[in-house]
């Protein structure tokens, strides 16, 4: 039997790494990338962007894609073409026509997407992106999220609004094709050396501004182990719903640390108006579930994932993080420094 | 830093020098000021727990309410136990003191399962799950005890700490019993906790519920202090503390699904409720007045 995988956000640097990694895989015998956008030009690092994958540029809510899909007897799909932001977020898969574009993307795609695969007789497993943003952020809520976890406020905005509607439709789908393997990935904020998000174009800014008298947790899932985790699934039937996250969770004020950044808190109302500014110059594009998230933080149990896989990410959340900043230039030193001086000053018997 | 390991003398090898300490408050800035700590899921931080939050709570605890601690070997020293206690005082100095006893004298950090006022308000919350402490949902306490913690609990909530000075010592209504729904769950046992002193500290004798509704709080007390003196007012009472951990109730005699039976539920709360007051009224017995007479 041949194999032949779809995936779809191939443009984006995740969906890219996973299509050259399953393009790698020589029990894989196709790999179909779909976007909006071509990816990256051939002339980055290491000259193969996507491998072996066949490229094809094709709108998720055109009826192209049932044709890809029916044609190239297609058996798994990895759906990674969720963008968080009106702007693309850095990802090639937005559209840029800001948030009426953004949820036709997310949602009216998707539903196209599992619309060609519910009438497909050769799917077998599909894997869909989602984020743990669904839970929100709230001081009302549990503390760990688990995947059965209701969350609290119902109403999101934006990106988290999408995801919690496209796992909706992945359900019905599921329900519909019980005989096909869906598995829904929850992923934590992605962190590491590649990653273009708000939150990384946040900590590499000179100061960092939070929230007065809010000190929010936050959890990271390093891009190595978000890429292992999305092959994993698209190798093997791992049905149900998954939190993924890195081991542990950074306070903001922790992360600000680490990266030796001055920080500047500010009242919520203060800080929503230096967001928005930044928002206009174009340096962080935060979006309103993320500022719920600067004050209120979020954290995920991971232990289904674990035992489903019998497999742990590599990299802690606090790890995640580091290898974030050294590819950034390392923290400043200076508080250390500060702490130094000030012991040689204060040493008595020197 | 090598150079910074104080030498310790001779005469007092018990004592740490000056140098010594020195050394620990550098490396304590150091790991501050780059983030080098861990924090656990909920968020606690017991680097600075230890460090600097029991450490400005424990003159108050030592001098101030000189609160002596009994029943320690009820607490299990190494497994999960839930500690339900009584709530006053107007403002939480329970829930801190509790929380030194049980970190000085037991050597374990207490998990305190809050109001949700407490998470909404800047500042508080977030010092709230450095010290420790989470909110009071079942999600949270189930996770809590499975991880094998000492979780502490007042049943009473706002009603409890809120009441008027002359309702003092009389156990309010529990909640719906959540933690005893919890305690089964886990399978660990229920410390009933007795702590006498703190209904003196702010003596509640009116409430301005208008102003207290406009600021979202659940009441705005008037003390004898409070609020004649402002800040002053604020002072609390050095009333003497004793806190009693009692015989600890067993629940691994039921099976996890029977925390679903609404009757055993309601059957163990009362039972701890009226366990709780019997304890409250000799503790207090024993403690005599709570301020020393003026004249010696």
């Amino acid at each position: 039997m041949t194999r032949t995988v779809l995936v779809t956000g191939v443009s984006g640097h995740i969906g890219a790494r996973v299509a050259l990694a399953l393009a790698a895989d020589p029990e894989i015998d196709r790999v179909i990338g779909v976007d909006t956008a071509p990816p990256p030009s051939p002339a980055g690092e290491d000259g193969a962007v996507l491998g072996r994958t066949e490229f094809v540029r094709v709108a998720l809510r055109s009826p192209d894609l049932v044709k890809v899909i029916r044609d190239a007897d297609v058996d798994t799909v990895v759906h990674l073409s969720l963008v968080s932001g009106p702007g693309g977020g850095g990802r090639a898969g937005g559209s840029g026509g800001g948030r009426p574009a953004m949820k036709e993307h997310n949602v009216i795609g998707t539903m196209q997407l599992l619309a060609a695969c519910q009438r497909s007789a050769t799917v077998r497993r599909v894997v869909v992106r989602s984020t743990t943003a669904v839970y929100g952020s709230s001081p009302h809520a549990p503390a760990v999220f688990t995947e059965d976890t209701e969350p609290v406020e119902g109403s999101h905005s934006g990106f988290a609004r999408d995801a919690t509607e496209v796992e909706t439709y992945v359900r019905g789908f599921a329900r519909r094709r019980p005989d096909v393997t869906t598995t829904t990935l929850r992923f934590a904020t992605l962190m590491g050396p590649n990653v273009e998000s708000p939150l990384t174009s946040y900590f590499s800014q000179p100061v960092l501004p939070t929230v007065l008298g809010f000190d929010p947790r936050l959890q990271f899932v390093h891009e190595d182990d978000a890429v292992e985790v999305l092959c994993r699934t698209a190798r093997a039937d791992h049905p149900g719903v998954f939190n993924v996250a890195g081991d542990g969770v950074l306070l903001l004020s922790q992360c600000a640390r680490r990266t030796g950044r001055p920080v500047i808190p500010m009242p919520s109302p203060a800080f929503r108006f230096v967001s928005g500014l930044a928002r206009g110059a174009r340096l962080v594009d935060f979006s309103p579930e993320q500022l719920a998230l600067m004050s209120h933080g979020r954290a995920v149990d991971t232990t289904r994932l674990a035992a489903e896989l019998g497999w742990r990410p590599k990299y802690s959340t606090a790890a995640a993080f580091d290898d974030f900043l050294r590819s950034r230039g390392g923290p400043g030193d200076l508080p250390r420094a500060l702490v130094d001086w000030l012991a040689a000053v204060v040493r008595p018997n020197s | 830093m090598d150079d910074f390991q104080g030498r310790r003398t001779d005469e007092n090898p018990g004592e740490r020098t000056a140098d010594e300490r020195l050394a620990e408050l550098f490396a304590f800035l150091r790991r501050r000021v780059t983030g080098a700590y861990e924090v656990d899921e909920f968020g606690f931080d017991p680097d600075l727990n230890e460090n600097v939050l029991i450490e400005a709570l424990r003159p108050l605890y030592r001098h101030w309410f000189r609160v002596e601690a009994l029943g320690l070997g009820n607490v299990p020293a190494d497994a999960g136990a839930l500690i339900v206690a009584n709530h006053s005082g107007t403002l939480p100095m329970d829930a801190l003191m509790l929380q030194v006893a049980v970190h000085d004298e037991l050597d374990r950090p207490l998990r305190l399962l809050g109001a949700h006022l407490v998470y909404q308000l800047p500042v508080l919350g977030h010092l709230a799950r450095k010290s420790g402490h989470t909110l009071a949902c079942p999600e949270d306490a189930d996770r809590l005890l499975r991880k094998g913690e000492v979780v502490g609990v007042f049943p009473e909530g706002f009603k409890g700490i809120g009441k008027p000075f002359s309702e003092r010592y009389r156990l309010q209504r529990f909640g719906r019993g959540g933690f005893v729904a919890s305690a089964i769950r886990a399978g660990v046992p229920i410390v009933p906790c007795a702590i006498v002193g703190a209904e003196e500290i702010y003596p509640k004798i009116g409430d301005i519920p208008a102003l207290a509704r406009l600021l979202g709080l659940p009441y705005l007390p008037i003390t004898p202090l409070f609020p004649w003196l402002g800040p002053l007012g604020l002072l609390p009472l050095p009333s003497k503390w004793l806190i009693e951990f009692g015989e600890p109730v067993r629940t691994d005699e039921y099976a996890p699904e029977e925390a679903d039976d609404p009757l055993l539920v309601f059957d163990l709360t009362d039972h701890v409720r009226e366990t709780m007051q019997r304890q409250l009224d000799a503790l207090r017995l024993r403690r005599g007045p709570a301020f020393p007479p003026i004249v010696m």
